[in-house]
């Protein structure tokens, strides 16, 4: 049945992170974003909000909750209104832990899940995205080939959420020459594994990222997601994709809500500007593209947790919000003018978060 | 619940209607290029489909929401074709406007008559409060005297009757304006001609004249002879009428965009272009990159139409969302079908196939039921907090 209406409880997780962005998020993302770095407090503040381990099975720790990409979707969104950086920083771990709670192997589950139920935040991550021009996430250049029992993990990967710190990454390699993608959890310490943290990125500087470089690094078989079966490595990505789109939304509305108030203060020509066509219908296509956009995220993260193929769904919602969310930005600057280009307003802030969101696959995930 | 997924029951409807429509896009090239036929009220094929109506027998409390199902079941009947209907519906948009203004007794007069609306003049349009038409009482007769000429009147050759906008005082400006119904053979009342347009040319758009025009006292609908103070709540009330008339339209042109999509996306697989949705921009050709772009566009476009209907289903206000899904659908039709061509070159220009046809029909989108220009006034007026004198 077609519905727009979040439940009950959706809403109450809704209001409740608009108010968090409001009050946790907001008030540091200046300074994080100028210092490129997240607060410790900040992670550990953020980690009480319970949003990875309410998803994790009671029986490795955690609160056993349905897990819900819609809901993860919504608050996503809200998250990444406050600062995109930050909320993919106070998500990060759920990066590694979901696609364990979704494709690992019991051994797997019994091992890994409880490191997310503690009281303190617990930094784990995905490496999806490779070094160089042209990345595609279905034509991945990293290869993992089997090596008796284990396999040789090789290749490059970049934009590594929270690298300088996680102590595991869930790693998507093609496996054994073929196209064929699965994903292996390599722990911080493996021999050949190298790190080069922090990058130094265009946007979402609050968030630390890192490039891993795997030389002939060693795995056992039971590094493999998932185990004999393997995992869906295309679900991960539509996951992907979905909470990606669902950033974006977030900061569409930040700039939205912004350039409103400061459009109908600023004069020019003896009226407010927002009083003249040009300004006016700039504003009201971006109110017509959040939502647009919203939607289509909503519809794709309502077949991942209906469990259906969501493939076509979260491309079609990558595409769409990363343009949109591109053209409000861009927007956002041109109605602030000479004020949208300086650091004292957010505006080239939300400018620079959404050109860096909108190319890097993997940083987040419903 | 947040949900997406059609029922069986949605499904088994939707297919139906598909079948139907698929039947009458064979007639559609027949009369786009015949335009002075109309296509007849029921195909010879129509004994083999049920009306529409009944398909919806049996449909439970987890079906999707009528609202929404008749935003589908505009798109899927379009998708066949803009005109040519398996049965003509009937009423028109004169109905609607009789049902939100008309007194209880006018309702029960007119309501079996097919009525269409007329607005549009020669000199007025998006603004309807520069309408120069006018209604003078005579009171020795008790009649209104109608001036004036109305174009792009929709189902206006074969409607019976018109609900028509005028002026009782042009000094009044918008408050002045009052509707009025007036039927078929009232002396003075001519249809003048059936326009001829770029698309939609079996649709029936008329042209009226008024020349002196005299019609019964008691046909102004809602009955109200006075004219309002301050801005019209009437006028406002007829205004409302578009609130689910607009996402319908928007509804109507992205079924033309799906056609278009549908068959450009054949076109190009047959001629050996891949399109999936599992690569990015880096691993498909520069063509299906933008097919996909263009599927976008109708996904986000179709969306904000189901969202505004469903809110009017939930029973919960959708003045905004009405015009968004409007303004998002009318632009997101022109984009879809201009770019559909573009991707199959020659071919797509070509009047072998209906392509063409689908980019002129669809064009319309954007104009009619208020232009795109007019909803984002809509749009902004309401998100700035902004009076219409505040912002025009």
């Amino acid at each position: 049945m077609i519905s727009f209406g979040p439940t009950e409880e959706q809403e109450v997780a809704q209001s409740a992170m608009r108010e968090f962005a409001a009050s946790a998020i907001r008030p540091i993302a200046r300074r994080s974003d100028e210092e490129s770095r997240v607060p410790e407090d900040f992670l550990e503040q953020s980690w009480q909000l319970g949003l990875v381990a309410t998803q994790i099975p009671e029986a490795y720790g955690g609160a056993g909750e349905a897990r819900s990409p819609i809901t993860n979707a919504l608050v996503l969104e809200e998250l990444a209104f406050g600062d995109a950086g930050l909320a993919l920083a106070a998500t990060a771990p759920a990066l590694f832990a979901m696609p364990v709670v979704e494709f690992g192997s019991e051994a797997q589950k019994c091992e890994l899940l409880p490191l997310f139920c503690g009281d303190r935040f617990h930094a784990a991550s995905l490496a999806l995205a490779e070094p160089g021009p042209a990345f595609e996430p279905t034509a991945l250049r990293t290869k993992a080939e089997r090596k008796g029992d284990g396999f040789v993990l090789s290749g490059a990967k970049c934009f590594v959420p929270l690298a300088d710190r996680a102590s595991h990454f869930l790693v998507l390699a093609r496996e054994n020459g073929g196209d064929a993608v699965q994903a292996y959890v390599v722990p911080r310490d493996a021999a050949g594994l190298s790190i080069d943290a922090p990058e130094k990125n265009l946007g979402l500087r609050a968030l630390p990222t890192g490039t891993l470089s795997f030389e002939r690094v060693e795995l056992p078989a039971a590094a493999r997601l998932g185990g004999d079966a393997g995992c869906d490595a295309r679900r991960i990505l539509d996951l992907v994709r979905t909470a990606q789109s669902a950033a974006l939304v977030g900061v569409s509305r930040a700039v939205m809500e912004y350039a409103i108030p400061y459009a109908k203060d600023r004069e020019a020509f003896d009226e407010a500007i927002a009083k003249k066509q040009a300004i006016a219908f700039t504003l009201a296509d971006m109110r017509i593209e959040v939502d647009a956009m919203r939607w289509l995220v909503w519809q794709a993260a309502s077949r991942l947790e209906n469990g259906l193929d969501a493939t076509r769904e979260a491309q079609l919602a990558r595409l769409y919000c990363a343009r949109q969310a591109m053209k409000i930005a861009d927007d956002g600057v041109q109605v602030l003018g000479g004020h949208g280009f300086i650091r004292e307003h957010p505006v080239e802030l939300w400018y620079r978060s959404v050109r860096t969101l909108g190319v890097v696959d993997g940083a987040a995930l419903v | 619940m947040i949900d997406f997924t059609f029922t069986e029951h949605d499904k088994k409807v939707l297919d139906a209607v598909r079948a139907e429509a698929l039947v009458c896009r064979g007639y559609a090239r027949h009369y786009d290029e015949n335009e002075h036929e109309f296509p007849p009220d029921e195909l010879p094929e129509a004994k083999d489909f049920p009306p529409t109506m009944s398909l919806f027998a049996g449909r439970g409390k987890d079906d999707t929401s009528l609202g929404v199902m008749s935003m589908m079941l505009a798109a899927a009947q379009s998708w066949g074709d803009y005109s040519v209907r398996m049965r003509r519906g009937k009423g028109g948009l004169g109905n609607a406007a009789l049902r939100a203004a008309g007194t209880p007794e006018q309702q029960k007069q007119w309501g079996h008559l097919t009525l269409a609306m007329a607005i549009t003049e020669p000199g007025c349009g998006s603004d309807p409060s520069r309408v120069q038409m006018t209604a003078v009482l005579d009171a020795a007769t008790n009649e209104w005297v109608l001036n004036g000429e109305k174009i792009f009147v929709t189902t206006g050759c074969r409607a019976d009757g018109v609900v028509v906008w005028a002026t009782i005082d042009k000094a009044a400006g918008r408050a002045g304006i009052k509707s009025f119904l007036v039927e078929k053979g009232a002396p003075g009342f001519v249809v003048a001609h059936k326009e001829k347009k770029l698309g939609i040319r079996a649709d029936d758009t008329a042209a009226y004249v008024f020349k002196d025009c005299r019609i019964p006292r008691g046909n102004l609908l809602g009955g109200n002879e006075e004219i309002p103070k301050e801005s019209s709540g009437g006028f406002r009330g007829v205004m409302k009428t578009f609130n689910m008339t607009r996402p319908a339209v928007a509804a109507i042109g992205l079924g033309i965009a799906q056609a278009a999509l549908d068959f450009t996306r054949e076109q190009l697989q047959a001629a050996g272009v891949a399109i999936e949705y599992g690569p990015g921009a880096a691993g498909q050709s520069a063509l299906a990159q933008r097919f996909l772009e263009l599927e976008a566009l109708y996904e986000a476009a179709m969306l904000t139409v189901l969202r505004a209907a469903w809110l009017s289903d939930a029973g919960k206000s959708n003045n905004l969302e009405s015009s968004i899904c409007k303004a998002k659908g009318g632009a997101a039709v022109r984009e879809i079908t201009q770019g559909c061509i573009e991707l199959l070159g020659p071919m797509g220009a070509s009047r072998e196939h209906l392509l063409e046809k689908w980019f002129r029909d669809v064009r319309i989108t954007d104009i009619y039921e208020g232009t795109g220009q007019i909803q984002r006034l809509i749009i902004a007026r309401d998100i700035l907090g902004y009076g219409r004198d505040e912002l025009k």
